[in-house]
């Protein structure tokens, strides 16, 4: 049988195998009967319905026929590594890794580095132009958080501030 | 009570200085988003929810609304003058409003839009405003099985009115109920699915979800694609005012958008989108005048029609979830899970618990579309400018403030790890084609489908069919969603459906 439509075909197994997984979590709590349900009860019969959804959907996806076989396409790794990447060292510099004694740089080194490893994403990437963007950026965020709607966010590094 | 003393207490709560401000401020944002490409108001509200936490409920709502309907205003202009929607429903606006800005007549088209958003807007917010009281009647009738019959029908009738796959978006809100039974239990207290992780156990916040799939994953999305040539017609803005002749063509066409619109907008998931198809459709539709430009040419009708059918609809999308508690789009999710935050259970009660936030906020959105003529028209100079910001300058920012304020609502880091963790989801949906927003809605509406199931089924002693089926209006619902499914499985609506949203 030969697959009809990718993205389908996926998506359905995506749903089947995350259905499966709340439904045979939910099992681990009280299921409790309908007029006494348990914590398991809800999750467990949405859990049945999105596996059924994801067999359909596959089903579907190896019968119908779409244009061009509905291919998922490349990935754009780039900027889902460094998007994804600028976030995470935004949150390791913001406020530290207690767990490996790293200590917390604070609001803005945490900006400057956001903005320059989600500025490799783009196609174009220019030193000056990231750097006036991380500045600006840095300036808005102290305005806008700290003076104006008073966030507990540490602003410089552990070391400095002590 | 009636109307006029509640608008009169209405006016009282929008019309003081901070509350005009905090209109103000979300109008202007609004519009700013709207006008830029490749940022949804999905993505603008969640962005900036945060930072309405700290502000009084009726601050934070006020600001929220005007940040939806800023967006729509703000939409239209970027259609127009370079051929890209702001936000999805100005889709229709760019055929006719781009090939008038071409003919140098941008400035007719810009003030067709805002007018024709202004005069809808306004027909909006009273159309709120006049059913808003006897539709909270109806619903303080109803049980625990009549809401959930209700959230039933909501979901499938914004899937339904959607694009794209009906089995892969209903599946979608499985998915979001799913998320949504994520963290304690509140009625046995065992926290589900936290994995020991004690962040999880008060549940995934909506706000790390919206950012996340609305924010990180269409930003990688819009990177992977060819940054097309746009051709700006930012110099060519000149004589705002339209023609009598003009006039003579987009009045009837605003009328006739605002009425669709503001139909289609009380729908679940139609929303503004789904009136500016249809409001277009209806006047291509109607009989041309001898003489006049064909559509897809520059026809003022096609600009002035969906326009105000976005905008009206905009407006009365507030209804269902100002009077029964119940989100009829992406958008009016994320106002659930405002209004929650501050502690306010959205339905019915809203409106006898807190009639000052209530009356106040649709004061607010008639002042808010008063003040988006104002922002639109003579300050069109400056969001012109804005459209030459690249897209490499303002993807880093919004990166950052969604980051930065998600960290703020719990001064935690595992949500900045958690935002990182639906980015990369939201971009395997769009990878696979699975449209995210009845996500959210099922996200939003999970725990209250558990608890009215769980009420209804406890009074029905477990019996299902006496719980939904036995109760004549429950039963009603139900049928209404169930016939809605089959209708669209049919092969030829199926058809017509696909081409109703694919327009030339």
């Amino acid at each position: 049988m030969k697959m009809k439509s990718q993205k389908d075909f996926f998506s359905g197994l995506l749903f089947m195998g995350v259905g499966i997984a709340f439904a045979v979590g939910s099992t681990t709590y009280k299921v409790g009967v309908a007029d006494n349900m348990g914590p398991g009860y809800f999750p467990l019969l949405l859990g049945i319905l999105m596996a059924l959804l994801g067999i359909a959907i596959t089903v579907q996806a190896l019968v119908l026929e779409t244009r061009e076989g509905d291919r998922i396409g490349r990935w754009a790794w780039k900027p889902l590594f460094y998007v994804l990447g600028a976030n995470l060292a935004f949150g390791v510099l913001l406020s530290g890794l207690p767990g490996i004694g790293l200590p917390a740089s604070g609001m803005v080194a945490a900006i400057y580095a956001l903005t320059f490893i989600a500025s490799l994403a783009a196609r174009k990437f220019n030193y000056l132009h990231v750097f006036i963007l991380a500045t600006v950026l840095s300036a808005v965020s102290y305005l806008a958080f700290v003076m104006l709607l008073k966030s507990q966010i540490p602003i410089w590094p552990v070391l400095i501030t002590g | 009570m009636d109307l006029v003393s509640n608008l009169a207490l209405g006016f009282d709560v929008a019309v003081t200085p901070a509350n005009l401000v905090y209109a103000f401020a979300g109008c202007f944002l609004g519009t700013l988003i709207g006008v830029l490409p490749g940022i949804g108001p999905v993505t603008t509200i969640a962005m900036l929810l945060p930072v309405t936490f700290a502000l009084p409920p009726e601050s934070a709502l006020i600001m929220l609304a005007g940040l939806y309907y800023g967006a729509q205003y703000g939409g239209s202009t970027t259609s127009i003058l370079v051929n890209l929607p702001g936000e999805p429903s100005a889709v229709v606006t760019c055929i006719d409003g781009y090939q008038m800005a071409r003919q140098g007549r941008a400035g007719p088209a810009l003030t067709a839009a805002a007018l024709g958003s202004f005069f809808a807007g306004s027909v909006g917010v009273l159309i709120l405003a006049a059913f808003a009281l006897p539709l909270t009647e109806v619903a303080f009738k109803f049980g625990p099985a009549e809401y959930f019959s209700l959230m039933v029908l909501g979901l499938i009738a914004a899937v339904v009115l959607a694009s794209g796959s009906l089995l892969k978006a209903i599946a979608m809100i499985v998915m979001g109920l799913l998320l949504g039974s994520v963290g304690t239990d509140v009625n046995s207290g065992v926290p589900r699915f936290s994995f020991d992780i004690p962040e999880l156990t008060d549940g995934i916040g909506f706000v790390v979800i919206a950012m996340g799939i609305f924010g990180y994953g269409e930003i990688v999305h819009n990177l992977e694609q060819e940054e097309g040539k746009r051709e700006v017609f930012t110099k060519k803005v000149h004589g705002l005012f339209p023609t009598r002749k003009d006039f003579m063509a987009m009045t009837p066409a605003v009328l006739r958008g605002t009425a669709v619109g503001s139909m289609l907008g009380v729908l679940p998931g139609g929303g503004a989108l789904l009136g500016a198809f249809a409001a277009y459709a209806l006047e291509k539709k109607v009989k041309m005048t001898p003489g006049e430009i064909p559509f897809g040419k520059g026809n003022i009708r096609g600009v002035a029609s969906p326009e105000s059918a976005n905008n009206a609809g905009a407006q009365t999308s507030f209804i269902p979830l100002l009077t029964l508690g119940i989100p009829p789009n992406a958008v009016m999710a994320l106002m659930v899970g405002a209004m929650t935050i501050h502690n306010i259970q959205p339905g019915p009660q809203v409106m006898t618990a807190n009639p000052g936030l209530f009356w106040g906020l649709i004061v607010s959105m008639w002042i808010g579309n008063l003040m988006l003529v104002i922002l639109n028209l003579p300050l069109i100079g400056i969001w012109i400018r804005l459209l030459t910001v690249p897209y490499r300058f303002l993807f880093p920012a919004i990166v950052l403030f969604c980051a930065i304020g998600v960290y703020s609502t719990n001064n935690n880091p595992f949500d900045i790890w958690m935002v990182g963790l639906f980015g990369f989801i939201g971009y395997l949906f769009i990878k696979l084609g699975c449209e995210p927003a009845p996500l959210l809605l099922g996200f939003i509406l999970g725990p209250m489908m558990e608890e009215t199931l769980r009420r209804a089924l406890l009074i029905s002693g477990g019996d299902w069919w006496k719980a939904f089926v036995a109760r004549p209006l429950s039963a009603t619902l139900l049928s209404v969603a169930a016939l809605m499914l089959v209708i669209m499985l049919l092969p030829a609506i199926r058809k017509k459906r696909k081409e109703a949203f694919v327009e030339e």
